[in-house]
């Protein structure tokens, strides 16, 4: 390779990165347990994100048991069920997608795709996942306290969340605001890294336009989270200190079983600003990484160069801005401002406008192209389906008059599992289907995953799509049981138990995709380096996994974007970023 | 809420609009043919990796403490606020963060200089004022409480021990990271080795004088009436 730059001399990296700046592990326990490699780290981070990520899973089943039977399971009482739904909501968006999208793929993806070495601040991540997995700990724990978890609801809305008439006011709520502050430290020990890595340590030639847009999209929503997530620190500190030390931010005067309580003048309000302030930002946090993901995946399994990639990058930068925003549209029922509810209702539906954009890209992408229908691409293709569905609700419940009377409905359930649960699920798995090769050098077994992406997929729409319905009927969302209303009907019991077989239907399939993520560790067939003809740089390493320091004696040096499909005279259909168009001609 | 966030969203989307503006967004990768010896600048600032990651640090320090103020803002209308009485203390505190941050920035140019006592110097004399900094505030904590000033009575006494406590906590990280910088100009370090090190504490100590002024200015009583002209002005 030559040497030659142009530009600013002192902004280009030098051609190799002196052995100093690199960590070199001396034991097994720095290279496998306390490592700094980002490999390594993202691979911990997978594995604890994906564990506590099935607990999350089998306390739906426990929910979904009670819904379809009520009353046949003694272990699940009204306590119990409310301490269901709040920990399954908390694992499910912070402790599993969060951690797993910029945590996993943030940190193995991001110093392979820029084709750097490894994070900027190797240490730091290290502790970052050091403190992730201790923030878990400390939300497992409150499983065992006296009280259990927390039974607030995921949003954690004061003054309930601390009154003793809430399951898990002893221990529960204060292990979940403290697992909670340390998940955000961690947090932004990564983020620090994922940001700076972009920001500084792309290789030569790796211009910012060049960059695949899964690292636009996990880079946008990193910045979107550093942000975003003091926001729900500063709350969970404040309601800490009310909970502990009896201040009142957000505790009104209130009056428990005939006593009055010290507390007086908070606002429980302000709680719902700054807990939306972060949540609704959340809700990108997931979206936009599973966003570029998919592009990428799109683009590699159609064979076709992604259709529009400035306007991919630019719908992403402008979904990052708006989603701080619109936080307010969680609030409609708050008794806000009409004005407020107006603004707000207006900065959300703006948001389809980028959102669509993608959209139509992802199907341009696919129109005419030489598509394979390989696991991830099946699972891509999924997602588009998916996230146009829920989309579609959202712009229902971004009205504030079609809110009001959906607000608390199972309508609002089915509408964020459709478009930040199941879809940005549906990305991870295509994600692990199509980078697991490069992670342990075996490809994962393509009948087991077809198996596994029916179930999944199918599965989801019958849980889902029925919840709608339910949700239009008036049948509220957390409720232990419906009991007798005049009017829902006899029949919504019979939905549920439906919803119910499929939901552990579903389960079922992803005890399949375990088995299968650990059978094809060693028997898998053997994926060589670049089984999916790839053109991004993770693809073009020399070994498979990538070694320590991923590029060998020298980093690659890119040529161009990441796309560059179905080229015609290419020698293969498709020119890898490190190859120089000479190259080609020869 | 939503108009105190605002004088932290707007500067910091302007900052964000800022550097995308230079990053050639509007470049057509496609037709970009990457022969042998044209490789483009990837646009990476010639600053180190750290100053930047400091940099990113301070813009989620200032989203925190933006959402602190938001918080203290909109629970100030509730009707039982009443603000507390600032200690005098608090004016000899503030004397103190200033000379400490004034110590650093003299390390930060001994050390551009190359002196390296008197890098030495003005770290430590730098930690200790930090270091009084924070007894002080311990003492006005004690102080209040000893005029019946308790966290738990008003939220006015309430964020007060919030702001001053998580500045100090701030101020305290710092100070570990000085420790270390220290501890390499005691090991005999070249100038060269540490320069960073000095340049980063002294931007993180301005920073957190900075915020100490504007909590320092939120916790005297005329900005409560200010913001009571404020509020009446925009309704």
């Amino acid at each position: 390779m030559v040497d030659i730059t142009i530009g600013a001399a002192g902004a280009i990296q030098p051609a190799e990165v002196k052995d100093v700046e690199l960590y070199h592990p001396k034991s097994w326990v720095t290279k496998y347990v306390f490592s700094q490699d980002a490999k390594v780290i993202a691979i911990q981070y997978s594995i604890t994100a994906l564990s506590i990520g099935l607990v999350a899973l089998v306390l739906s089943w426990l929910m979904r048991l009670q819904l379809a039977f009520p009353s046949s399971f003694s272990v699940i009482g009204p306590e119990e069920y409310l301490q269901f739904i709040t920990m399954h909501g908390m694992i499910m968006v912070i402790y599993l997608l969060t951690a797993l999208f910029l945590g996993g793929f943030g940190n193995y993806l991001i110093p392979l795709m820029v084709g750097a070495r490894d994070m900027v601040f190797p240490y730091v991540n290290m502790l970052s996942y050091w403190v992730y997995l201790l923030a878990v700990l400390v939300l497992v724990a409150s499983f065992s306290m006296p009280g259990g978890p927390t039974g607030a609801g995921w949003t954690l809305y004061p003054p309930q969340a601390i009154l003793s008439g809430t399951p898990g006011h002893q221990w529960g709520i204060i292990l979940m605001l403290a697992s909670l502050i340390l998940f955000i430290i961690g947090f932004t020990m990564g983020g620090l890294n994922y940001v700076v890595t972009v920001l500084q340590a792309r290789t030569r030639g790796m211009t910012l336009m060049r960059m695949p847009l899964t690292v636009w999209g996990i880079f946008t929503a990193t910045v979107i989270a550093l942000l975003a997530f003091p926001a729900l620190f500063v709350g969970s500190v404040m309601m800490l200190l009310d909970r502990l030390l009896g201040t009142s931010f957000f505790m009104p005067a209130i009056v428990e079983m005939g006593q009055h309580l010290k507390y007086r003048g908070g606002s429980p309000l302000l709680f719902q600003h700054l807990f939306w302030f972060f949540g609704h930002p959340e809700v990108y946090i997931v979206a936009v990484p599973a966003f570029g993901i998919v592009s990428d995946l799109i683009s590699t399994h159609a064979r076709k160069n992604i259709f529009g990639y400035r306007m991919m990058v630019w719908a992403i930068i402008a979904i990052g801005a708006l989603s701080f925003v619109v936080w307010a549209h969680h609030m409609y029922v708050s008794g806000m401002n009409p004005y407020f509810g107006f603004f707000f209702a207006t900065t959300t539906l703006i948001i389809a406008i980028p959102t669509a954009i993608k959209v139509y890209n992802w199907v341009l992408t696919l129109w005419r192209g030489d598509i394979h229908l390989t696991v991830p691409m099946l699972f891509a293709l999924s997602f588009i389906v998916t996230f146009v569905n829920g989309g579609l609700t959202g712009l229902f419940l971004g009205n504030v008059v079609v809110d009001v009377p959906l607000s608390d409905t199972m309508f609002v359930v089915a509408h964020f599992h459709m478009v930040m649960g199941m879809a940005p699920i549906f990305v991870i798995f295509g994600a692990i289907y199509h980078w697991y090769p490069k992670v342990t050098g075996r490809m994962l077994n393509e009948m087991l995953g077809k198996f596994h992406f029916w179930v999944t997929f199918l599965g989801a729409y019958a849980i889902y799509f029925p919840m709608h319905y339910l949700g239009l009927l008036g049948v509220p969302r957390r409720y232990f049981e419906l009991g007798e209303t005049a009017f829902i009907p006899q029949s919504a019991t019979t939905l549920n138990v439906f919803i119910t077989v499929a939901a552990l239907t579903v389960g079922f399939a992803q005890m399949v995709f375990l088995f299968n993520l650990i059978w094809s560790l060693f028997k898998g067939k053997p994926a060589g380096s670049n089984p999916w003809r790839a053109t991004t740089l993770e693809w073009q390493t020399p070994e498979t996994p990538p070694g320590h320091g991923n590029w060998g004696k020298e980093l690659p040096v890119v040529y161009r974007w990441a796309y560059d499909y179905s080229v015609p005279g290419a020698e293969q259909d498709f020119v890898p970023q490190n190859q120089p168009a000479v190259a080609r001609a020869a | 809420m939503s108009i105190t966030i605002l004088f932290f969203l707007v500067p910091i989307g302007a900052i964000i609009a800022w550097w995308l503006s230079q990053q050639r967004l509007t470049a057509k990768p496609w037709l970009e043919v990457g022969a042998i010896g044209e490789v483009p600048d990837t646009g990476a600032s010639s600053l180190p990796a750290a100053t930047i990651g400091l940099g990113v640090f301070l813009a989620v320090v200032s989203s925190l403490f933006a959402l602190f103020i938001s918080a203290y803002f909109m629970r100030m209308q509730m009707a039982d606020w009443a603000q507390l009485p600032a200690p005098k203390l608090l004016w000899f505190n503030t004397g103190v963060l200033i000379l400490s941050s004034a110590a650093l920035q003299y390390a930060q140019v001994a050390a551009r200089r190359g002196r390296m006592e008197g890098v030495g110097d003005g770290l430590i004399a730098g930690g200790l004022f930090a270091f009084t900094f924070l007894i002080g505030q311990l003492f006005a904590w004690r102080q209040l409480n000893a005029a019946g000033y308790f966290l738990a009575a008003n939220p006015g006494n309430a964020f007060f021990y919030l702001f001053t406590g998580v500045h100090g906590l701030h101020l305290l990280g710092g100070l570990v990271a000085l420790g270390r910088t220290a501890d390499k100009v005691w090991r005999g370090f070249e100038v060269n080795q540490v320069r960073l090190s000095v340049q980063l504490c002294a931007l993180y100590w301005h920073f957190l004088l900075a915020l100490w002024l504007v909590l320092f200015s939120l916790l005297t009583p005329w900005v409560g009436d200010f913001a009571v002209i404020c509020r009446q002005l925009l309704t």
